[in-house]
């Protein structure tokens, strides 16, 4: 299987509209772990674009690399070589292996970020506050109009602790929001929940993103998810990570669950299946483990 | 194994935080040595530091100990104690443990009594032990029991009672009989928890060993019992005699002692628990 | 970690499941009152009975009726108990004396001062070795070199090191609580997850204010933890230091009763430092409860996390 470069990709809906945020470029990355002796390659040539104001999902075997990946945008990470753009501004490069962390790009983690010592309200605020960007009553007032908007109303001053793990999900997509991203970055975010909450988490994300029209990097290696929520779908190789197979999902948005019943729908799943498939082989024979 | 060991060793010396260390602890010498010379360098005397004796003199004076052999019958008889008070507390603590973790009547009654005498310190207990116990060393043994006792007794009981249900079914299902159940799954999974208190308990042994030398054999309730031995009672004794080199080269043998003991009792529990992964 | 059920979900069209309705209206008074009447249901209350009856009943047949051989020398519960509560006691020592109150304040008033000196020093030492790698691999050597000597065997030198009989006695009380409490402390901060630090980073918050938000609440739990060892070893090494050296204070009160031969008030002395002990570390817990209150909530759902 060869790998497809990373095309000029013209979003339809980018023509009609406005210039959007939060586009990223990824240009010949490679990760190595260790020292240059003993190291693990991680990351191998990886270039592909995400396109901005819409949804980007990486769909790997656990343990590929895409963590890596989407580590290195955040700055939590250092590359090896290559470079990671944010609208044209260098993010990491050359001379500068490790990106600085912000509030334009931030991360919803895997099992989720939320302090549970603070409560939910003090956790959305948590951004704007620290910044000084805002006032503390500012940012409550705003807080309390996202949290209601995001159907979050009356669990302002409860822990995270108290709330089922679905609600703390989104009130930690509402944190992120806070800060008027350029780019969410989400790290398997649904993964610990049950196939039941994840649908209804997958609507209330797809309706955060209409009503907000953020850039969405997202991780998974659940291929139906990927093209459920993306415009466009990156099907990454085991370890080390490269994308394979790079699909733009022509399913029109918005969407809801009766995509998933759809022939389009039905038909990028066969088209990819096989591929994602094999992969997943070959990373359980590699005996990579999880995470 | 052994190979690779030794790379692990090569390793560690050749890392900065094996050299930071180094460096570490060798300022820390540096800074005791002039500091108890103080007065002789500087004409003025540091605070504290200058009444304990210089690290040099203390390890001249361990080369003389280690040649004497009333030091080592000393480091003898405190390790006899330890290991007979700590032997004891497993012997009891363990399935006393189990028992109040299987059956919910019998930690019903023995519980609390258990919650009101745990905060009682074991060496509150030396002069009641001296009262009850025929001889001077079973009533040192017995204080010795109680500091590692309670430690294992709750952590054999947090431990199985935290095992997950889930094995309880799965061996019923697969037909284990109840003595099965106790023996292939109570048993095994309350290991670690055992591995650790017996950690801590050895630790608190030595501990209490030491105090209660120094009571018993030296201490103001002393000269009723007479000399007892042990590397309490020679600490206590140096300090009565004036030798405070003796003071600090009994302090560091009893820091190797406890250290060596709760190591060996690490490597048992590694051995007894390969299942668990490194970290 | 047990994530919440999906009958949760789809049970409500609301986005709140139920669990966070019933998080909003349980009151902590109701709870206590709840969970008191379960347990007077249960058979724990009168298990317990047994079990002080059967300790106690023991003790007194064994001492006071059958005189058994050893335990004859012992003084029965209902010496230690008339003793204990008589308005003129024979051996000097009573509830009713106000040197029975002087010694618990002395003790209580050592152990607190090593307490807050330990605490003031081992939580911070142990948030900065837990927080920066470079400041533990140049200072815990030296912390894990002196450890393994137990404080007790600091008795002769802490004599020889400070002047008088108090201050010997609070470095040895100190002692043993600086190590539970720093190295507690400092296995707190490791035990943060990654992720807060990151997110926190991720939201804007400099070193400084990931320090005050993120590394200190989070490491409440397992300082908490310490503490309440801290407590408890501070007794046990301020009883050692008493009963060798000093005056005044419960150690000293075993001590003197046994060479003075005033056994029922050896048995007075181990009661009440049972007792100011369990007290002090119940405050503790107490403290730690009401400033992890996110934490004490969510145990009382039974923990969803």
């Amino acid at each position: 299987m060869s790998v497809q470069p990373a095309a000029t990709y013209i979003d339809p809906a980018m023509s009609a509209q406005p210039a959007r945020k939060g586009g990223v470029r990824i240009t010949d990355v490679v990760k190595v772990y260790g020292t240059a002796g003993a190291g693990v390659l991680a990351v191998d040539h990886c270039t592909f674009d995400v396109p901005p104001g819409e949804i980007t999902v990486v769909v790997g075997p656990s343990g590929c690399g895409k963590t890596t990946l989407l580590n290195a945008i955040a700055g939590f990470h250092s590359i090896s070589s290559g470079s990671i753009h944010l609208d044209d501004e260098l993010l990491c490069g050359r001379q500068k292996l490790k990106a600085l962390p912000g509030p334009d790009r931030i991360v919803v983690f895997q099992n989720g970020a939320l302090f549970p010592w603070k409560t939910n309200i003090e956790n959305v605020t948590f951004g704007p506050i620290m910044q000084g960007r805002l006032s503390r009553t500012e940012a409550y007032e705003k807080a309390r109009d996202m949290m209601a908007d995001a159907g979050l109303r009356g669990i302002e001053h409860n822990y995270p602790g108290e709330i089922s793990s679905g609600v703390r999900r989104r009130v930690e997509i509402v944190r992120a929001l806070m800060n008027d991203p350029k780019i969410l970055l989400l790290d398997e975010p649904y993964r610990a929940l049950d196939s039941l909450t994840k649908s209804v988490m997958h609507e209330a994300l797809l309706e955060i993103f209409y009503k907000n029209r953020v850039t969405i990097f997202f991780i998974t290696h659940d291929l139906e998810e990927a093209i459920f929520l993306g415009h466009r779908v990156v099907i990454m190789t085991t370890r080390p990570c490269r994308p394979k197979k790079i699909l733009d999902i022509d399913i029109p948005h918005p969407r809801d669950y009766s995509v998933l019943t759809a022939k389009r729908f039905r038909e990028f799943m066969d088209e990819t299946a096989a591929a994602v498939h094999e992969e997943a082989i070959k990373a359980f024979a590699a005996g990579e483990k999880e995470r | 194994m052994a190979k690779s060991l030794a790379l692990k060793a090569v390793g560690f010396v050749s890392g900065d935080d094996f050299w930071r260390g180094v460096a570490s602890i060798a300022v820390f010498l540096i800074f005791w040595e002039v500091g108890s010379r103080s007065h002789a360098l500087f004409g003025f005397a540091f605070p504290w530091v200058s009444q304990i004796p210089a690290p040099s003199a203390v390890l001249q004076e361990l080369l003389v100990l280690v040649q004497d052999p009333s030091f080592w019958m000393s480091a003898f008889l405190s390790t006899l104690r330890v290991f007979e008070g700590f032997l004891a507390a497993m012997v009891i603590g363990i399935p006393l443990g189990l028992a109040m973790a299987v059956s919910a009547t019998f930690y019903g009654i023995t519980f609390p009594v258990f919650e009101v005498l745990r905060p009682i310190p074991p060496l509150a207990w030396v002069p009641a032990s001296i009262i009850f116990w025929p001889t001077q060393e079973l009533s040192i043994a017995f204080v010795t029991f109680l500091g590692a006792f309670f430690t294992i007794v709750i952590n054999v009981i947090g431990g199985a009672q935290a095992i997950d249900v889930r094995y309880f079914q799965a061996a019923r299902s697969m037909g284990s009989s109840t003595w099965d159940i106790f023996r292939r799954i109570i048993l095994p999974a309350t290991l670690p928890s055992i591995v650790v208190g017996a950690t801590v308990g050895v630790g608190i042994t030595w501990a209490v060993v030491v105090a209660a030398e120094m009571i018993s054999g030296g201490g103001s309730a002393g000269s009723v019992g007479g000399s007892g031995g042990g590397l309490g009672f020679f600490i206590w004794n140096s300090y009565v005699g004036g030798s405070y080199t003796q003071i600090v080269a009994g302090m560091i043998s009893i820091g190797i002692a406890g250290y060596v003991s709760s190591a060996a009792l690490r490597k048992i529990g590694k051995w007894l628990t390969p299942w668990l992964s490194e970290n | 970690m047990t994530e919440a059920s999906p009958v949760r979900v789809l049970n409500s069209d609301l986005p709140l499941s139920p669990a966070d309705d019933a998080a909003r209206s349980i009151s902590p008074p109701a709870l206590v009152a709840h969970r008191f009447l379960l347990w007077l249901k249960s058979p724990r209350p009168y298990l317990m009975l047994v079990g002080f009856t059967l300790f106690i009943g023991f003790w007194y047949l064994a001492v006071e009726v059958w005189q058994l051989p050893r335990f004859s020398e012992m003084p029965g519960p209902t010496v230690v108990v008339r003793e204990w509560f008589s308005r003129n006691p024979t051996y000097g020592l009573s509830i009713f004396t106000p040197e029975y109150y002087m010694h618990i304040w002395v003790s209580t008033r050592r152990v607190a001062i090593a307490f807050f000196l330990a605490t003031a020093i081992g939580v911070p030492l142990g948030l900065f070795l837990g927080w920066s790698e470079r400041f533990k691999q140049y200072v815990f050597p030296v912390f894990e070199l002196l450890r393994p000597i137990p404080p007790l065997a600091w008795v002769p030198l802490a004599i020889v090191m400070f002047k008088g009989s108090e201050t010997p006695i609070i470095f040895l009380t100190f002692l043993a609580s600086f190590y539970a409490t720093a190295l507690n402390t400092m296995l707190g901060v490791e035990s943060i997850d990654v992720s807060y630090t990151r997110a926190a980073s991720c939201l804007g918050a400099t070193r400084w204010q990931v320090f005050r938000h993120v590394i200190v609440p989070g490491s409440m739990p397992f300082i908490f933890t310490g503490l309440q060892i801290s407590v408890g070893v501070a007794w046990f090494s301020l009883v050692a230091g008493e009963m060798v050296s000093g005056q005044y204070g419960l150690g000293y009160v075993i001590n003197t009763s046994y060479t003075m031969v005033r056994y029922p008030t050896i048995v007075i002395g181990m009661i009440t430092l049972g007792i100011v002990g369990y007290v002090t570390s119940a405050i503790v817990r107490l403290v730690g409860a009401y400033l992890m209150q996110w934490r004490t909530r969510e145990l009382a759902l039974g923990g969803d996390r």
